[in-house]
This record gives C-alpha cells, structure tokens and sequence, in this order.
C-alpha cells in the first residue's frame, strides 16, 4: 500500500466525514453562534484537506489557496461576531 | 524513511481534526463547541500542513505551510474570544451540569463594559440563569 493509496482511501473519506459532521451542526445549530462556529471548523479542516490534496497530486500550488482560505476564515468570523454584537448593542 | 513520518503525522492529524468534528455535534453547550474548535482543530490542522511539508521537502512549500500554521495560532484565540463574548452578550446559556460562571452580572447590557464586581443596576447587568432541563437543543433558538 503506497503512501497515495493510504491518503487517497483512507485519509480523505475520514476528513470528508468529518466535513459531514460540522454540516450537521451548521445546519442544525440552535443558536447563530453555532453557525459561525460550525462555518469557521468546516474552512479550517478545508485548509487541512487542502494540505491532503496537494501530497496527493504532488503539487505544492494549492498551499496559496489555503493561505488565502485562513484569512478569509479568521476575516469572517470577526465581522460576524462584530455584527452580532452591534446588533444586540441597539437593541 | 520520510513516508512513515507522513503517515504517522496524517494519521494523528485526521484523528484530531476527526475528534474536532465530533465534539461540535456532541459537545452541548456553545462554549464548549468554541473550546472544541480553537483547539483540536488547529492541531489537527497544524500536524496536516507539518506532513505536507516534510513531503514536498523544498523551502517554498515549507515556509508557506509554517506561515499558515503561525496564522491558524495566532487567529484561532482571537476569533473564539470575540465569538464567545458576542455569544455571551447574544444571551446564549450555559450547559445546566456548568459549575460556575465568573460572568455572572459583571457586564453592562447598554455600554459593554466588563466590571470586576457585581454592579447595582441589576436592570443594566447581563445575567444569564442555566437551562433548567437536560433537554439541551431545542430550547435556545433566538
């Protein structure tokens, strides 16, 4: 069994079903904070299955989408968070 | 010789973001789920993007896997410290089994100030009381 099989049947289906998990919860979550929760982990374990992806194919170009994809993650859950506050504040 | 190393840091990598996964579903209260998030997850991630280093072995891929990994460590605290305080202002409870709450009526509702002790404007204070049963989902929907 060499490394790409490994990775190709057994690591990515565990990380896909692991994608599965948090969509539960975002789609079920009783609060919104829960979403945010659930959107943040679903764009970080992204970024590891990125990192999967591109052993798999041995090409070291996607590691940029995943830079850009922790920004982004880390920017939406900021301004979330920001929104939901203000909203609360004027209420 | 390198190939074991990989696999044994992807392996330990998916179980953590694996066990990530399940505590969000399992986990039943939402501070609980932020704990869940800022740390298993960043782990798991961190050891997934070391393995992928060690695979391409050249300096580019490496220094782009370490600067993600420093930005996942810096950001992940921030980002679960501003969700949990939106959270806590959101009126979010706690889990009923949750011993304490050092929170409890020490910020200010109209200002957002966070005071060191019980303020007398008990109208002003943020209090939040526990959920009264174990039936933990259904009963927080804002």
């Amino acid at each position: 069994m060499t490394l790409n099989d490994y990775i190709s049947f057994v690591i990515l289906p565990v990380l896909g079903f692991s994608i599965l998990l948090i969509f539960y919860r975002f789609f079920k979550g009783p609060s919104i904070a829960d979403k945010i929760i659930a959107l943040d982990l679903l764009i970080t374990t992204g970024i590891g299955i990125i990192a999967v992806y591109s052993i798999v194919h041995g090409r070291s170009t996607f590691m940029d989408t995943a830079m850009i994809l922790a920004l982004i993650a880390f920017l939406s859950t900021v301004a979330f968070s920001y929104y939901i506050e203000k909203r609360n504040r004027k209420k | 010789m390198s190939s074991i190393i990989i696999v044994i840091l992807i392996t330990l990598g998916t179980l953590f973001v694996l066990l990530a996964a399940i505590g969000m579903v399992r986990m039943p209260d939402t501070y609980l789920r932020i704990s869940v998030t800022t740390k298993a997850a960043t782990l798991g991630v961190g050891l997934l993007l070391v393995s992928s280093a060690i695979f391409f072995n050249d300096l580019s891929t490496t220094s782009r896997a370490l600067v993600i990994i420093l930005f996942v460590l810096l950001t992940a605290p921030v980002s679960a410290h501003l969700i949990g305080r939106a959270s806590y202002f959101m009126g979010v409870k706690l889990w009923y089994k949750s011993v304490m709450d050092d929170l409890h009526g020490k910020y200010q509702k109209k200002t957002h100030v966070l005071k060191s002790e019980i303020d007398d404007t008990p109208g002003d204070n943020v209090m939040h009381d526990k959920t009264e049963n174990g039936n933990e989902d259904e009963d927080e929907l804002k």
